[in-house]
This record gives structure tokens, sequence and C-alpha cells, in this order.
């Protein structure tokens, strides 16, 4: 176990090391730099020139690309030149926003989507099962910027029941300790604060956590339909097991270790659509922070940002295959 | 992020422009401020910005949500008039400037302490005017110090030092600033918040002047993120970044009238949309930057849409085609096809059907309300009849232009790019030019394009920083180091355009001043290095309850005076 888990966060080199180049790249083949973006609409070529010239953005690429890569080894990813402070700094900000934006996003993945797809499973080929697969389809097609759009445009705007945008209300005047708000709310004991926080997170978490609803739905129903067809499961109807216990003991539990890994991929994934969703309901995670960085061609930040996703990616898969060897004894690792 | 999300944000951003709301039912607003005690004085104002500030040293800003802050907790030595562009003493009671135009001294105002509880006085002054002159550095970067260049032209260690010889404080309360050059720069660009007054204290305790940083940015100070320390009638409370909110409290020991309310938030909302419908739904009070399509359907919902006068101008850019490297059209050399261009455009039209009421035809590259502007100028009428002769007689019927515009962005001159490049590129058409449109994205891809000079037209503009000419037209036709014009309008050359611009700036005489500036704006309007098409109001929006905001040309609203009603 041990080896594989070393193995795997070997893996992780070439993986960051190819994408660290791919991003420096793309980044600079974009038209236009951060000179532009930080000397506004009347900087002449010369001043342009003098900027690049003094951050270092005149020399050749790949000199300013092994310098940045023998920063990142250090978790410096220089400095944002929009916030004029340390990139790994802005991320921790900004980060815990977007974790709880994902869990709870999961959370309503997981607690709607199991059941759902439970249930239509269990009642194979009625209306309820139709209406699932049916509306499982439309919740993956839907783009999430318009959902989450519609989302707010009816819940905050129109009916005024949820907030719709930031994290918190802002005449709250609340303690921060770990930038997780809800968290901060509990420890500090501002019951008000936390609350809100929560339930500043309810619809972009929906809009957020829509899609893998949908898929959640689809491979549960899927894998309930499967197990319920297995021998071991027509073994223990057989013996007479009462059908709850057969239900809980053979089929829910098998029938989640294919869920359990879509959930992990889910998850990663979900990291990417936060900045969609954030941009809507103005809600300062990582999502938002991205956004401006591309409009300010604020390299360093896309880049350290970037990279850190990409490492969050790459240890939630893993900890999902230590999970799925964990609960299936099938799969053997070496 | 893929080209494909980046894609994706591109539609959505598109997207969300494109649905807009039919009904929009004031929902239950409780209309209160925050405080259930709110009466005329006290309570929380909520105001929604479109970006989140740099930082809070003005010395080292050159953007609007930076400013708007700034101007809350930092005091200069002069400020503007409430809602309009009249110089009026801050904390500098009264000014002279001896014959020569060379030396100004400051009578300063008495009992005045920063937030620190330092002394206000002139060796403070002395010390902030020392300390932008002996900028360093990465400080020396234009981002960094924009208007101090702009204004002074140098530092201590440049080759070209610039035009600020030194400040001498004579007694407690008088400060004699000397120059070696005349500008008609000075006195009005002191009431920029670039050239607020700080408390030496803090400056030195935090290390202000240190910008550090590595190659890629400038790192910024201490004091310019936590510890602000200037005069005005509020402190700097927080800045939580994570949340995009700036927090500043009531200064209670203020010289001047103390602030009525307790504290305002500023609180980051990017999407205009967003900002709209969170003012409808009461979670905040007012916000910048209002669309104009927006004006009807907020004053319906019982809002206050505060409209600004203009104070600032779009122009269509002519390239010269003199720029290396571009193939910009040389048939914009001939003068006569740029003044059929000029008689093509039906400005009425454009004012009418695209900008927002109060919206006004320009015929300087300047707004009325600067010192110098004139009606005395050739004036183009729209007459396409003469633009179709013209254009036969320059021989250049028919003829291709590239014209330029960008995408995704709305500016208080150009609330909507798209529409003003259909109807002017429509104009053109009529006389018989061909348009080869050139959508870009405004930063920094069109910006780029159109400073470099790629475009053979282009629609461009300026909000102005002060009251002085200078400011618009010297910034569009001042001659730089090769003696052209920039490459924005095709590095021409024009000696006595360049001449009469820098003749007035060095006039030390305002009347003189003045005259030499009618002057310079009727050799450009001969000239035509491009053509005014008119100044736009942009507005701000506040709540029924929001008392006492006075919009400024210069966007430079005092929210001091600001009140919440019950």
């Amino acid at each position: 176990m041990l080896r594989f888990i070393v193995r795997r966060l070997f893996q992780l080199i070439p993986i960051l090391l190819g994408l660290s180049v791919l991003l420096f790249a793309w980044l600079r083949a974009l038209p236009g730099g951060p000179a532009q973006a930080a000397l506004g609409e009347r900087a002449t070529p010369e001043a342009i020139a003098q900027y690049n010239e003094l951050f270092g953005l005149d020399e050749p690429l790949y000199v300013q690309y092994f310098r940045f890569l023998g920063r990142a080894l250090t978790l410096d990813f220089g400095n944002s030149t929009q916030y004029g402070r340390p990139v790994t700094e802005v991320f921790l900000e900004r980060f815990p926003g977007t974790i709880e934006l994902t869990l709870l996003a999961m959370v309503f993945a997981i607690g709607v989507g199991i059941p759902m797809g439970y249930v239509a499973a269990r009642r194979h080929g009625s209306f309820l099962d139709s209406a699932s697969v049916v509306g499982s389809l439309v919740g993956v097609a839907i783009p999430v910027f318009f959902l989450a759009y519609l989302l707010r445009l009816l819940f905050a705007v129109e009916l005024g029941w949820l907030p719709g945008s930031g994290r918190q209300d802002v005449r709250i005047d609340a303690t921060r300790i770990t930038n997780f708000y809800v968290l901060d709310g509990l420890l500090t004991r501002e019951w008000d604060a936390a609350w809100d926080a929560l339930l500043h997170l309810v619809l972009p978490a929906i809009a957020l956590g829509t899609i893998p609803l949908a898929i959640i739905v689809r491979i549960t129903r899927a894998s309930v339909l499967d197990v319920v067809n297995e021998d071991y499961v027509r073994t223990a109807n057989a013996k007479g097991l009462a059908t709850a216990t057969v239900r809980r003991r053979h089929v829910v539990r098998n029938a989640l270790l294919p869920v359990s890994t879509t959930i992990g991929l889910q998850t990663g994934l979900l990291l990417s659509g936060a900045v969609l969703t954030e941009t809507v309901f103005a809600f300062g995670g990582v999502g938002l922070t991205l956004r401006d960085a591309i409009t300010y061609r604020d390299f360093a930040v896309l880049q350290g940002f970037i990279l850190m996703l990409a490492v969050v990616y790459v240890l939630v898969n893993l900890l999902v295959d230590i999970s799925y060897g964990l609960l299936d004894p099938r799969v053997r690792v070496r | 992020m893929s080209r494909r999300a980046t894609r994706a944000l591109a539609a959505s951003a598109a997207a969300l422009t494109a649905v807009t709301l039919s009904a929009c039912a004031s929902s239950d607003r409780d209309g209160e401020g925050g405080d259930p005690a709110a009466e005329a004085s006290g309570g929380t104002l909520v105001f929604g910005a479109a970006g989140d500030p740099a930082m809070f040293d003005p010395a080292f800003a050159s953007d609007g949500e930076t400013f708007r802050i700034a101007r809350q907790i930092h005091e200069g030595l002069l400020t503007t008039s409430a809602g309009g562009t009249e110089l009026e003493p801050a904390l500098a009671e009264d000014w002279e400037v001896t014959e020569d135009g060379l030396e100004y001294t400051f009578d300063l105002r008495e009992g005045v302490t920063f937030h620190d509880g330092t002394d206000f006085n002139a060796e403070a002054v002395c010390f902030n005017f020392d300390r932008w002159h002996n900028f360093e550095g990465l400080a020396q970067s234009p981002s960094a110090t924009y208007y101090y260049q702009a204004v002074f032209g140098g530092f201590a260690d440049s080759p070209d030092p610039g035009i600020y010889e030194g400040c001498e404080a004579v007694d407690e309360n008088t400060a004699v600033i000397t120059l070696n050059r005349v500008t008609s720069k000075i006195p009005a660009a002191l009431s920029l918040p670039a050239f607020s007054i700080q408390s030496p204290t803090a400056l030195q305790e935090y290390d202000a002047d240190n910008l550090a940083g590595s190659e890629d940015a400038i790192t910024y100070t201490e004091y310019a993120l936590e510890h602000p320390t200037g005069t005005g009638p509020f402190t700097f409370e927080n800045w939580d970044r994570g949340n995009g909110e700036v927090t500043i409290v009531r200064n209670e020991d203020y010289w001047g009238e103390p602030a009525k309310l307790d504290r305002i938030i500023f609180r980051t909302i990017p999407e205009g949309n967003t900002r709209r419908q969170e003012l409808q739904a009461g979670t905040i009070d007012g916000y910048d930057f209002v669309s104009p399509a927006d004006y009807q359907t907020l004053e319906d919902d019982g809002f206050q849409v505060l409209v600004r006068d203009p104070f600032n101008i779009l122009y269509l850019g002519f390239n010269h085609g003199n720029v290396e490297g571009t193939n910009a059209n040389p048939a914009l050399q001939d003068e006569r096809v740029r003044q059929a261009v000029a008689h093509a455009i039906n400005r009425e039209e454009i004012v009418t059907s695209l900008l927002p009421e109060g919206a006004e035809v320009a015929i300087n590259f300047m707004p009325p309300t600067v010192d110098g502007w004139t009606e005395d100028v050739r004036t183009y009428e729209y007459d396409p009849e003469r633009a179709r002769q013209l254009l036969e007689e320059a021989g250049a019927a028919g003829t291709t232009l590239r014209f330029y515009y960008p995408t995704d962005v709305s500016r208080p001159y150009l609330p909507d790019p798209a529409a003003m490049f259909q109807v002017i590129a429509e104009d053109l058409r009529e006389v018989g030019l061909t348009i080869e449109p050139v959508a870009l994205q405004w930063n920094p891809d069109y910006l780029q394009a159109v400073q470099s000079g790629q475009a053979d037209i282009h629609l461009l503009g300026w909000t102005g920083d002060y009251n002085d000419a200078y400011n618009f037209i010297g910034t569009f036709f001042a001659e730089d180091q090769n003696n052209q014009a920039s490459a924005e309008f095709g590095a021409f050359s024009a000696p006595e355009i360049f001449e009469a611009l820098a003749q007035a700036d060095a006039a030390p005489d305002p009347a003189d001043r003045i005259e030499l500036y009618q002057e310079a704006n009727r050799l450009i309007k001969e000239f035509l290095p491009a053509v005014p098409i008119s100044h736009s109001p942009p507005a701000l929006v506040v709540a029924e309850n929001v008392q006492g905001l006075e919009p400024s040309p210069l966007t430079a609203e005092d929210f001091s005076t600001v009140t919440l009603e019950d």
C-alpha cells in the first residue's frame, strides 16, 4: 500500500512538469501581457518596453521558465501583479471558500443523487425511473453558468429567499480564523455569521452540484441494477434473509463502489467548475480570482493557481484509489 | 484551464450580458442601512465596486477603484469642488504663485492631525514631495507611479529629473514648492489622490517606499496594504481580501465637518448585472458604472440614478501610417480623406440614439468645462455629399479602411462599442468607403493594437483626471522623444501643434495659457488627427434612503456628506 502511494506521488512529477510547460507557453502565447493591463489605455509602446525590462519579461522564454520552475520548487510562485503579494498567500486566502463550496456541492450531489438513483433502480421502468433518467440528462447538459444565473435570478433576486452573491453579508462583522467562514463562525461561536455563510453557499452549491448530481444518479441507478442481478444477491434472498438486510448489506454496499470513484473524480472536476459559478455569484474563491487573473493577465496567479489546483486534483484522485482499494477487496493493489 | 474553458468563460460573459431582464420586481427590500437605528446620521453604507483596489497608498495608484477609497481616507493640498472641476483648498487654505510661475507658496490649514496622531505641518508636506521625488527602483516603474511621472516628469536619480526642484518648510504652516519649469498641470494636478499628503511617521514606520518585488510583479508594502494613514474624514479599518470588502470608519478627530456615516464597506462585485441585482435585493446601497440601459429600470424601481457631468471624450482616431511594421493605410495622410470621414459621421444621431441622456456632440478634444475649450474651431458638419466630393478629389473613393473596435468593454465615454462601430461604419459605407471590421478584446489586445498603430481608424477616448487642457490634448497629441505624435495616430509630424501645446503648458499666466490652448485646439481641428465624437455622462446609483452623495465629473465623490434616511 505504502509503495503504491509513493509511486503515485512520484507520477505527479512528470504530470506537473508537463503542465507547467504547457501553461507557461500558453500564457505567453496570449496576445498582450501584464504590461498593458498594468499601464492602462494610453500606454505607449515605450512604457510597455520599460515595464517588461523592469520585470524581466523581455528575457528569453526558457530563462523565464527555469527561473519560475526554480522558485516553484520552494512553493514560491512569484507575486501577483494584481494584488502585489505572493501568489501562495492569495491562494491560501481564496482556497477555503472554494473548498467550502465544493464540499457543499458534493454533499448536495451525494445526498440527493444516491437515494434518487437507488429509488429509480428499485422502481425500474416506472415513471419515476424515466423521469430520473431524463432529469439527469438535462442536468448534465445544462451549462453551469446558465443554471447559476437562473438560480440567482429566481431565488435571490425575484423571491429574495437566499443571498445571491458574496460569501457573507458584509454587515456582519465576523472574526476570521481559518478563512472557512462557516467553520470560523462555529469556532468563535458567532452562530449568526456561520449560518449566514452557510446560506450564501446554498445557491452556488446547487448550481455547482447539479452535474455531479446527475452523474451520480445515473451511476447509482446502473450500479444497483447490476448488483440486484448478481449471484450473491440471489443467494442471499434464497437463504431467506430479510429484504432490508439484503438491501443494506449486499445491494447498497456493493452498488456504492463505482459511485465512490465517480464522487472522487467529480470532486476534482468541481474545482474547475467553480470558475463559472463563482463568477456569477461574486463568490470570492479561487474561481473568481482566476477569472480576474485572466482579465488582468496576471500570469503568476494563473500559473500558481492552476498548478496548485492540479496537485489538489491528483491528490483527491489518489485518495479515491486508496479508498477504493480498501472498500473492494477484489481490487488488488500491487 | 483549457482554451475551451476560456471560450466558455467568454461565452458566459456574453450570455450574461445578453440576458436582459424584462421584469424586475423590486423585491421586498427592507430599505435599512444595516443599522436599525440609522437616523440622519450613523449607519453603514455598502457600496458596490467593480473591482478590487490595488492597495491604499495613493502615491502608487492609478486606477479608479483605488482612488475611490483613497479619496475618503487621504487628502491633498488642494481638492476639486463638490460636483465640479474647480480647484478648492483642502489641506492648503490658500496658495500663491510667483510671477515666473516657478514658486508656489501654500498656507497650510492649522490644527490638522493624521489618523495616527502625527501633526500635519509644512514638514509633513515637504516629506511627501521629497518622498515622491526620491522614489527608487521598482517605484519608478510607470505602473507604480504613473501620475507622478505624468506631472513631474522624472525622479531625483533619473537622467531627466523632471520639473521638481524642491520643497521648503518656511514655518510650521507655510510650505514652498519650487519647480524648474513652468507647467499648466500645477496646481490643478495637486488635487489628484496620487498627491495626497500622508503621515511621515507611518510612512517611515511601515517602510512605505520599499516596493520589493520579483521579476514579475511589485510587492506592495505593509504601509500600503494595512496602515494607510491620512487626514481624511474616514480612517482605514480593514481589507477582507478573501471576501473583497474594504471597511473604512468615521474619523472622529477630523478637522472639518465629520462624516455622517459610521462606516462604509466597499464590496467588489465584478459583474454589472450582479451589482444591479444586489442593489435591487437590498444587500448593497449603491454602485458605480451603471449601464445606460439600466437607468430607466432602476428609476422605475425607486432608485436614484446620479448622472455625472461629462468629463470625457470619445474620438475616432486616424492612423497616418508612419509606424514601421504596421500596414496602415497611407490614404489617411491626405487631409481631404480625413475631412471626408469627419463629414460622413452623423454625430447628432449618435448622441441621441446611442448615448445616455445628457451626452453632447464634441467639437474639441476636451469637454466644454475645461479651460481652453473654444467654440471657434472648424466643426465638420454632417454632410455626406461633401464627404463623397472630398474623397473624389483625393482620388480615394472606395478606399478600404480597417476599422478597429473593442469588444467586451463598457467605458464611460463608450458604453456600447459594438453599436457605436455599427453606426459609424454605416455612415462611412454610405459615402462609398469600404469598411473592414476588426473586433478585439479590450484588454490587452485592442489597446495594444491601437497604441502600436495597427489600426487604420479606431475608437478610443479618455476621462480627464483634473481640469487641465493638457491632460486631454497633451495626452493625445503632444510630441514624443522622436518629435512625432504617438503611434496611435501613426506618428505624424505637426510641429505647429506640438509647439502650441508646449507653449501653452509652459505659459505662467493663466489668461495667456487659455488663449494658447484655444489656439492649439484650432490647429488640431484644422489638422484633424482624429474626429472628436461625443462627451457622455457616466452615472452611479444609490438606494432611495441614501442622501447627500454629490456626483462628480471627476468621479471624485466625497462620501463624508452621505446620510442614510429612514
